[in-house]
């Protein structure tokens, strides 16, 4: 069955503490490439059909209504899952 | 004076709360989260605890459930809520109070009993309190920090809703030292300090008198008695 992505991740002017602590982490380990990390969220909604314009609609609105907080975090992108096996 | 407390799936403090009531001389009564009847209580109460296990955001959830159609109804016309902790969240989450809460700056789960300042007495849950009162009541959470975007902030301060505030230490990062507030017609309060837990002598904070006597949390259930009453 079809999955419509949902991406969210906190707002860039918000401190991330969990995502600081990663950050801190790689430090220790010697990645100095990175310097730092914010974690975000990837929810992965199951369609009961095939993915319409409707359907990707609702999917927004929850996305802004109930999986994220507009308050603290940002919707980064709600797109449908290319099918398993397709080229990306 | 029948003042309902919530139970959703994975509170804690909902007991605390309801032995809170009752010795703050009202009738406490236990609401179901699924059930869509408040019961006919006069207040309400959000305690804390982990609802849904903080999942998608902390009391995100919750603030979902069946009887919370019924709460923001009741809200909406007066009826006294206090939302401690995770009961805080829960009313960010409903949009009853704005603004959210983010996990503490420092990352880890704290807790202390903590100094606030009342900087607004005159709310539904805290009119037995003198203006600028220091109490000291629990704190215990790992996402307490309380923010807002700066035009919110600046409302927040300039309408007096900003009803706690920290005092000597600032335990995690909440913008303004904001530990609660409440909203325009101040009968809904969220705090994230404990009052349920500072209710009784023998277990209470340490005072200055002595241990463990620290009951300055009554008064938020007695004022809502005397607002309620009145």
């Amino acid at each position: 069955m079809p999955i419509i992505v949902v991406e969210v991740m906190p707002k860039a002017e918000l401190l991330d503490p969990a995502g600081k602590a990663v950050a801190g982490a790689l430090t220790r380990l010697g990645h100095s490439a990175f310097t730092n990390v914010r974690i975000g969220k990837r929810f992965e909604l199951t369609v009961d059909g095939p993915v319409t314009e409707s359907t990707l609609a609702e999917a927004k609105k929850i996305a802004e209504d109930m999986l994220s907080n507009q308050v603290i975090e940002d919707v980064i992108r709600v797109f449908e899952a290319p099918a398993p096996g397709a080229s990306a | 004076m029948r003042i309902g407390v919530i139970t959703f799936p994975g509170s804690l403090d909902d007991r605390d709360a309801q032995r809170a009531i009752r010795l703050a001389g009202a009738e406490p009564v236990a609401l179901w989260h699924g059930d869509h009847t408040l019961n006919n209580v006069d207040a309400i109460v959000l305690p804390g605890g982990f609802s849904y296990g903080d999942y998608l955001r902390c009391g995100a959830i919750a603030s979902h459930s069946p009887i919370m159609s019924e709460v923001i109804d009741a809200a909406n016309k007066g009826m006294p809520v206090l939302g401690i902790c995770n009961g805080f969240q829960m009313l960010v989450e409903a949009h009853l109070l704005p603004g959210g809460l983010i996990r503490n700056d420092h990352g880890r789960f704290l807790r202390r009993d903590q100094m606030i300042r009342i900087e607004n007495n005159h709310t539904a849950w805290t009119s037995a309190f003198d203006e600028n009162e220091e109490i000291v009541i629990p704190l215990k959470n790992g996402e307490g920090g309380y923010i807002a975007d700066q035009a919110t902030l600046e409302r927040l301060e300039g309408d007096g809703l900003v009803t706690f505030r920290y005092v000597g230490v600032n335990p995690n990062g909440s913008l303004n030292d904001i530990a609660g507030i409440s909203n325009e017609r101040r009968n809904v309060v969220g705090l994230m300090p404990h009052p349920e837990h500072a209710v009784e002598k023998g277990f209470g904070p340490n005072t200055e008198k002595a241990m463990r006597s620290g009951m300055d949390g009554l008064r938020f259930f007695t004022s809502v008695i005397a607002k309620v009453l009145a």
